[in-house]
């Protein structure tokens, strides 16, 4: 490859948010100013008898608002759904034209790419498990094919199936915006949109893109996604309190909160956006990604690899841990990541550890998945420009064992110039991405 | 920031032609097909019954004695491409934890792994019983699975069935703990993998990474997606060996399979560094994006493919002249084989007819994830043999096609190899490839 030794400086241009605290970026942040909390009974599907009865679920959304050309999204599954409204509002705010076909924003539509960290779209319930239900020959152990086929022939939409595909929010944002950039999608669960915000910016850093649309995409709230998550008892069972139950770093917290949504930053170069003459929101500075190596289904004891993805991404933003001002914790409120998050922070900060505000947005927001990274990167941006602090909300009971500060239940004024985001993924892959507050 | 050439050490596969690359490639030299009509289920009632599938192998083979429980939580994906892995690093000489723990050359920490992965379809006959026991009249009553169908699901069920997992279960294996990363661009992420692990090398991110994709498709809920878009062949079930046939005036659609296929890749000063044989080095990436409202599809002119070809070309610092092998996505789908000859007739521009074409699917099948890893691996081959195997199943170029199929097997001196692929959803990406000089 032709190898440029650029030091391009990649700033945050644009964003948007579809999420169960708001539709827009200004909502989102006022709900999470006031403690909000987006969990409720699920009514997506009916979940009455599952052992989590309750999801953080996007409400009352209406794609048509979005674009003129609702038509070209008229299979889109939850994720693809959302991420129209999320980039409509990202692309507007960054003056990228999506409205007309010959847009007069001074992009390169060939180097305007896509990064998103976007997971599956529900399968078709109804036909899927009436398929089986029909094909089950319950007395020699398997499936009569031809019956299941049948089923499937007959009922199954192909577009609906092909919506299943995780590139699909992808497509749907080509189709919307142009991009003919770099467009990627990745899945490494938890991390996901962190990850694509980090890789996102090495792309422009090393010249292939100008403009990148990033961040996530993600509904898990559908039956097998519940199913799966309870089975791994990894989700709150505290049904008779939804609103309280995501608490992390609480003694007793007892599992995350599924949550859906989109989250969309624009990112561009600086000498872009300058020649644009875009307001500039933040800077992203530095990227770390590592994999814990150690087990399917735990994190390292010691948080190894969460500590090798902090340190890279110090190291690669030139800083050292006396520079952080907030950190955004992935903060599940699972038993072991919010100890275990802990002990990481506390090895890579040292002393700075307990002066660092760290709190955890998934106690209002419920787990956004393959979407939390980036819902919680806007949230840092937030932070820095309102120079503010979300808390964590329902730290009540807090853990004696974890003993930094997370910033209880109340946002707390603060100078915010340097955040940073952590973002876990079951299996062990991790990714942390910092933002500055950008100065000329 | 580092900008460090990136070269290929090693590679695996484990393909419809065989459980190793060299198998595979002796079955791609010998023009042999490995589509046959399915085994793993009884397609009946499906329009198309043919797959790509892999010989059978023993997943415990690959797996270290201590981590051998985790062998219960791989689905078909994760177990094809820790086959891979394995040989990958075997050929490469790198020593992991998971090869031989006494014995480790490799820095864990500088070590990175991108693979590309598909939805991963459940096993539906695992799930079924669940299901089955969750029906009130006759229908599925999703309040009685909630309550009582639940149980019957393994616990950990979900982890098989994670993307992620291809590359976590390899990171654990073989002690892998730099950056880490799963791309599901469905048939283009075995390219944006190896592409996105040239680039963690290139800016110093890594010395070494495991790179490629893997896929099984042969799982009744992926090929009924592919029969309900009609992108799978259906007349040809009675002839699996010319059922696929890309570029062919006869061609009827794609024919799905499994594979897995991973490279290692190492900056060129660490390969050097440790005296390993270099078998091929990436000189130049490009991506870009279809547009097309029928997103099932590519757009007819293939201008998000032919984008992605010329930045390849312009990154590699070379011109369509310098090609000497083009192995295109060729799916056989004729749509998609007219768009994709369309946007390497617009990017090559008078050399389009000229540079040999070889497409491989008629013999590996579209093993989605995989696909793009296995062609580069092919290519690998290819140019370290100085041989082009024949296309098959291309007897009469599709009308209008003007690209140079590869009739006859070739024995030529290959310096640069472009490989390509394009999906669903309309992620396109191109890798170039030279012959270390």
């Amino acid at each position: 490859m032709i190898k440029k030794d650029t030091t391009k400086r990649v700033v945050i241009t644009g964003m948007g948010i579809v999420s169960p605290l708001g539709h827009n970026v200004e909502d989102f942040w006022q709900a999470m100013m006031s403690g909000k909390s987006g969990m409720a009974k699920t009514t997506i599907f009916d979940a009455s008898t599952f052992p989590s009865t309750f999801s953080a679920e996007v409400k009352n959304y209406d794609l048509s608002k979005y674009t003129k050309n609702p038509h070209l999204h008229k299979y889109s599954n939850r994720g693809s759904g959302f991420v129209i409204g999320a980039t409509t509002q990202a692309c507007r705010e960054a003056g990228i034209d999506i409205e007309t076909d010959e847009p007069a924003d001074n992009i390169d539509r060939t180097k305007m790419g896509i990064y998103l960290g976007a997971g599956e779209g529900s399968v078709d319930n109804d036909v899927f498990f009436e398929a089986i239900v029909k094909a089950w020959d319950d007395e020699n152990h398997q499936m009569d094919w031809g019956k299941w086929a049948e089923v499937a022939f007959g009922r199954m939409d192909p577009m609906c199936e092909l919506e299943q595909e995780p590139n699909m929010p992808a497509a749907h944002i080509a189709m919307l915006t142009g991009a003919r950039g770099p467009t990627r999608s990745c899945l490494t669960a938890c991390a996901a949109s962190t990850q694509a915000v980090g890789e996102a910016m090495m792309l422009i850093r090393k010249g292939a893109a100008e403009v990148m649309i990033t961040g996530g995409a993600h509904s898990m709230i559908h039956p097998l996604g519940l199913m799966g998550f309870n089975r791994l008892t990894a989700l709150s069972t505290r049904n008779d309190s939804p609103q309280t139950a995501s608490r992390p770093f609480t003694i007793s917290r007892d599992g995350f909160i599924l949550g859906e949504g989109a989250a969309i930053l624009i990112l561009e170069s600086l000498d872009s956006a300058k020649n644009r003459g875009v307001k500039i929101l933040a800077e992203v500075i530095g990227y770390g990604s590592s994999s814990d190596a150690f087990r399917i289904t735990d994190m390292h004891e010691d948080g190894r690899g969460a500590i090798q993805a902090i340190t890279a991404a110090l190291a690669d933003a030139g800083l050292t841990y006396k520079d952080i001002d907030y950190i955004n914790t992935h903060g599940t409120s699972t038993a072991e990541n919010d100890s275990i998050e802990t002990k990481a922070i506390k090895t890579v900060f040292k002393e700075e550890a307990k002066n660092i505000p760290a709190s955890s947005i998934k106690s209002m927001l419920g787990h956004l998945i393959g979407a939390a990274g980036a819902a919680e990167l806007i949230s840092c941006v937030l932070a820095i420009q309102n120079n503010t602090l979300p808390p964590t909300t329902n730290l009540n009971d807090p853990d004696p064992e974890l003993d930094l500060d997370y910033v209880p239940n109340e946002p707390r004024k603060a100078q915010v110039d340097v955040a940073m985001n952590e973002s876990f993924g079951f299996g062990g892959q991790n990714n942390v991405v910092i933002i500055r507050r950008y100065q000329g | 920031m580092s900008s460090a050439r990136v070269v290929i050490t090693g590679f695996g596969a484990i393909s419809p032609l065989g459980i190793s690359s060299s198998q595979m490639w002796q079955g791609l030299s010998g023009g042999r097909c490995g589509i046959d009509k399915i085994k793993s289920f009884d397609p009946v009632g499906f329009t198309c019954k043919l797959a790509g599938e892999v010989p059978e192998f023993k997943i415990q083979q690959y797996v270290p004695k201590t981590v051998r429980k985790s062998v219960k939580l791989m689905s078909r994906d994760i177990q094809l491409s820790v086959v891979a892995a394995n040989e990958a690093l075997i050929s490469s000489g790198i020593v992991t934890k998971g090869i031989d723990a006494e014995n480790v050359n490799v820095d864990p920490a500088r070590f990175a792994i991108n693979l590309g992965a598909g939805l991963i379809s459940c096993d539906l006959v695992e799930l079924a019983p669940s299901v089955a026991a969750s029906v009130t009249d006759g229908k599925f009553d999703i309040k009685k699975w909630g309550k009582d169908g639940l149980e019957l699901v393994t616990p950990l069920w979900l982890l098989k069935y994670l993307p992620n997992m291809l590359a976590c279960h390899i990171g654990i294996i073989h002690d892998i703990q730099g950056p880490s990363n799963t791309i599901t661009c469905a048939e283009t992420s075995g390219h944006l993998a190896i592409i996105e692990a040239a680039e963690v090398l290139a800016r110093g991110g890594s010395d070494i990474a495991l790179a490629g994709g893997a896929e099984a498709k042969v799982n009744p809920i992926v090929m009924i997606r592919q029969c309900l878009l009609k992108r799978a062949a259906t007349d040809n079930n009675d002839m699996p060996a010319s059922a696929c046939r890309p570029f062919d005036a006869d061609a009827k659609g794609a024919v799905f399979g499994e594979a897995a296929g991973i490279v290692v890749l190492e900056t060129i000063e660490n390969a050097q560094s440790r005296d390993a044989k270099i078998y091929a080095e990436v000189v130049g990436a490009g991506q870009s994006c279809s547009i097309n409202t029928a997103y099932e599809y590519i757009e007819p002119d293939g201008k998000g493919l032919q984008i992605a070809l010329e930045k390849a070309m312009a990154d590699a610092g070379i011109g369509p002249e310098d090609l000497d092998l083009i192995i295109p996505h060729g799916t056989a789908i004729p749509a998609d084989d007219r768009a994709e000859a369309a946007a390497i007739e617009a990017a090559l521009g008078q050399a389009a007819a000229k540079v040999p074409v070889w497409p491989t699917k008629s013999m590996l099948s579209n093993t989605g994830a995989a696909s793009g890893a296995l062609d580069v691996i092919a290519a690998v081959y290819a140019m370290n043999e100085g041989k082009i195997p024949a296309a098959k199943n291309c007897d009469k170029k599709a009308d209008g096609c003007i690209l140079n199929i590869v009739k006859q097997p070739q024995e030529i001196n290959i310096r640069y190899v472009l490989c390509c692929s394009y999906t669903y959803g309309g992620q396109t990406a191109a890798i170039v490839l030279k012959r270390p000089e």
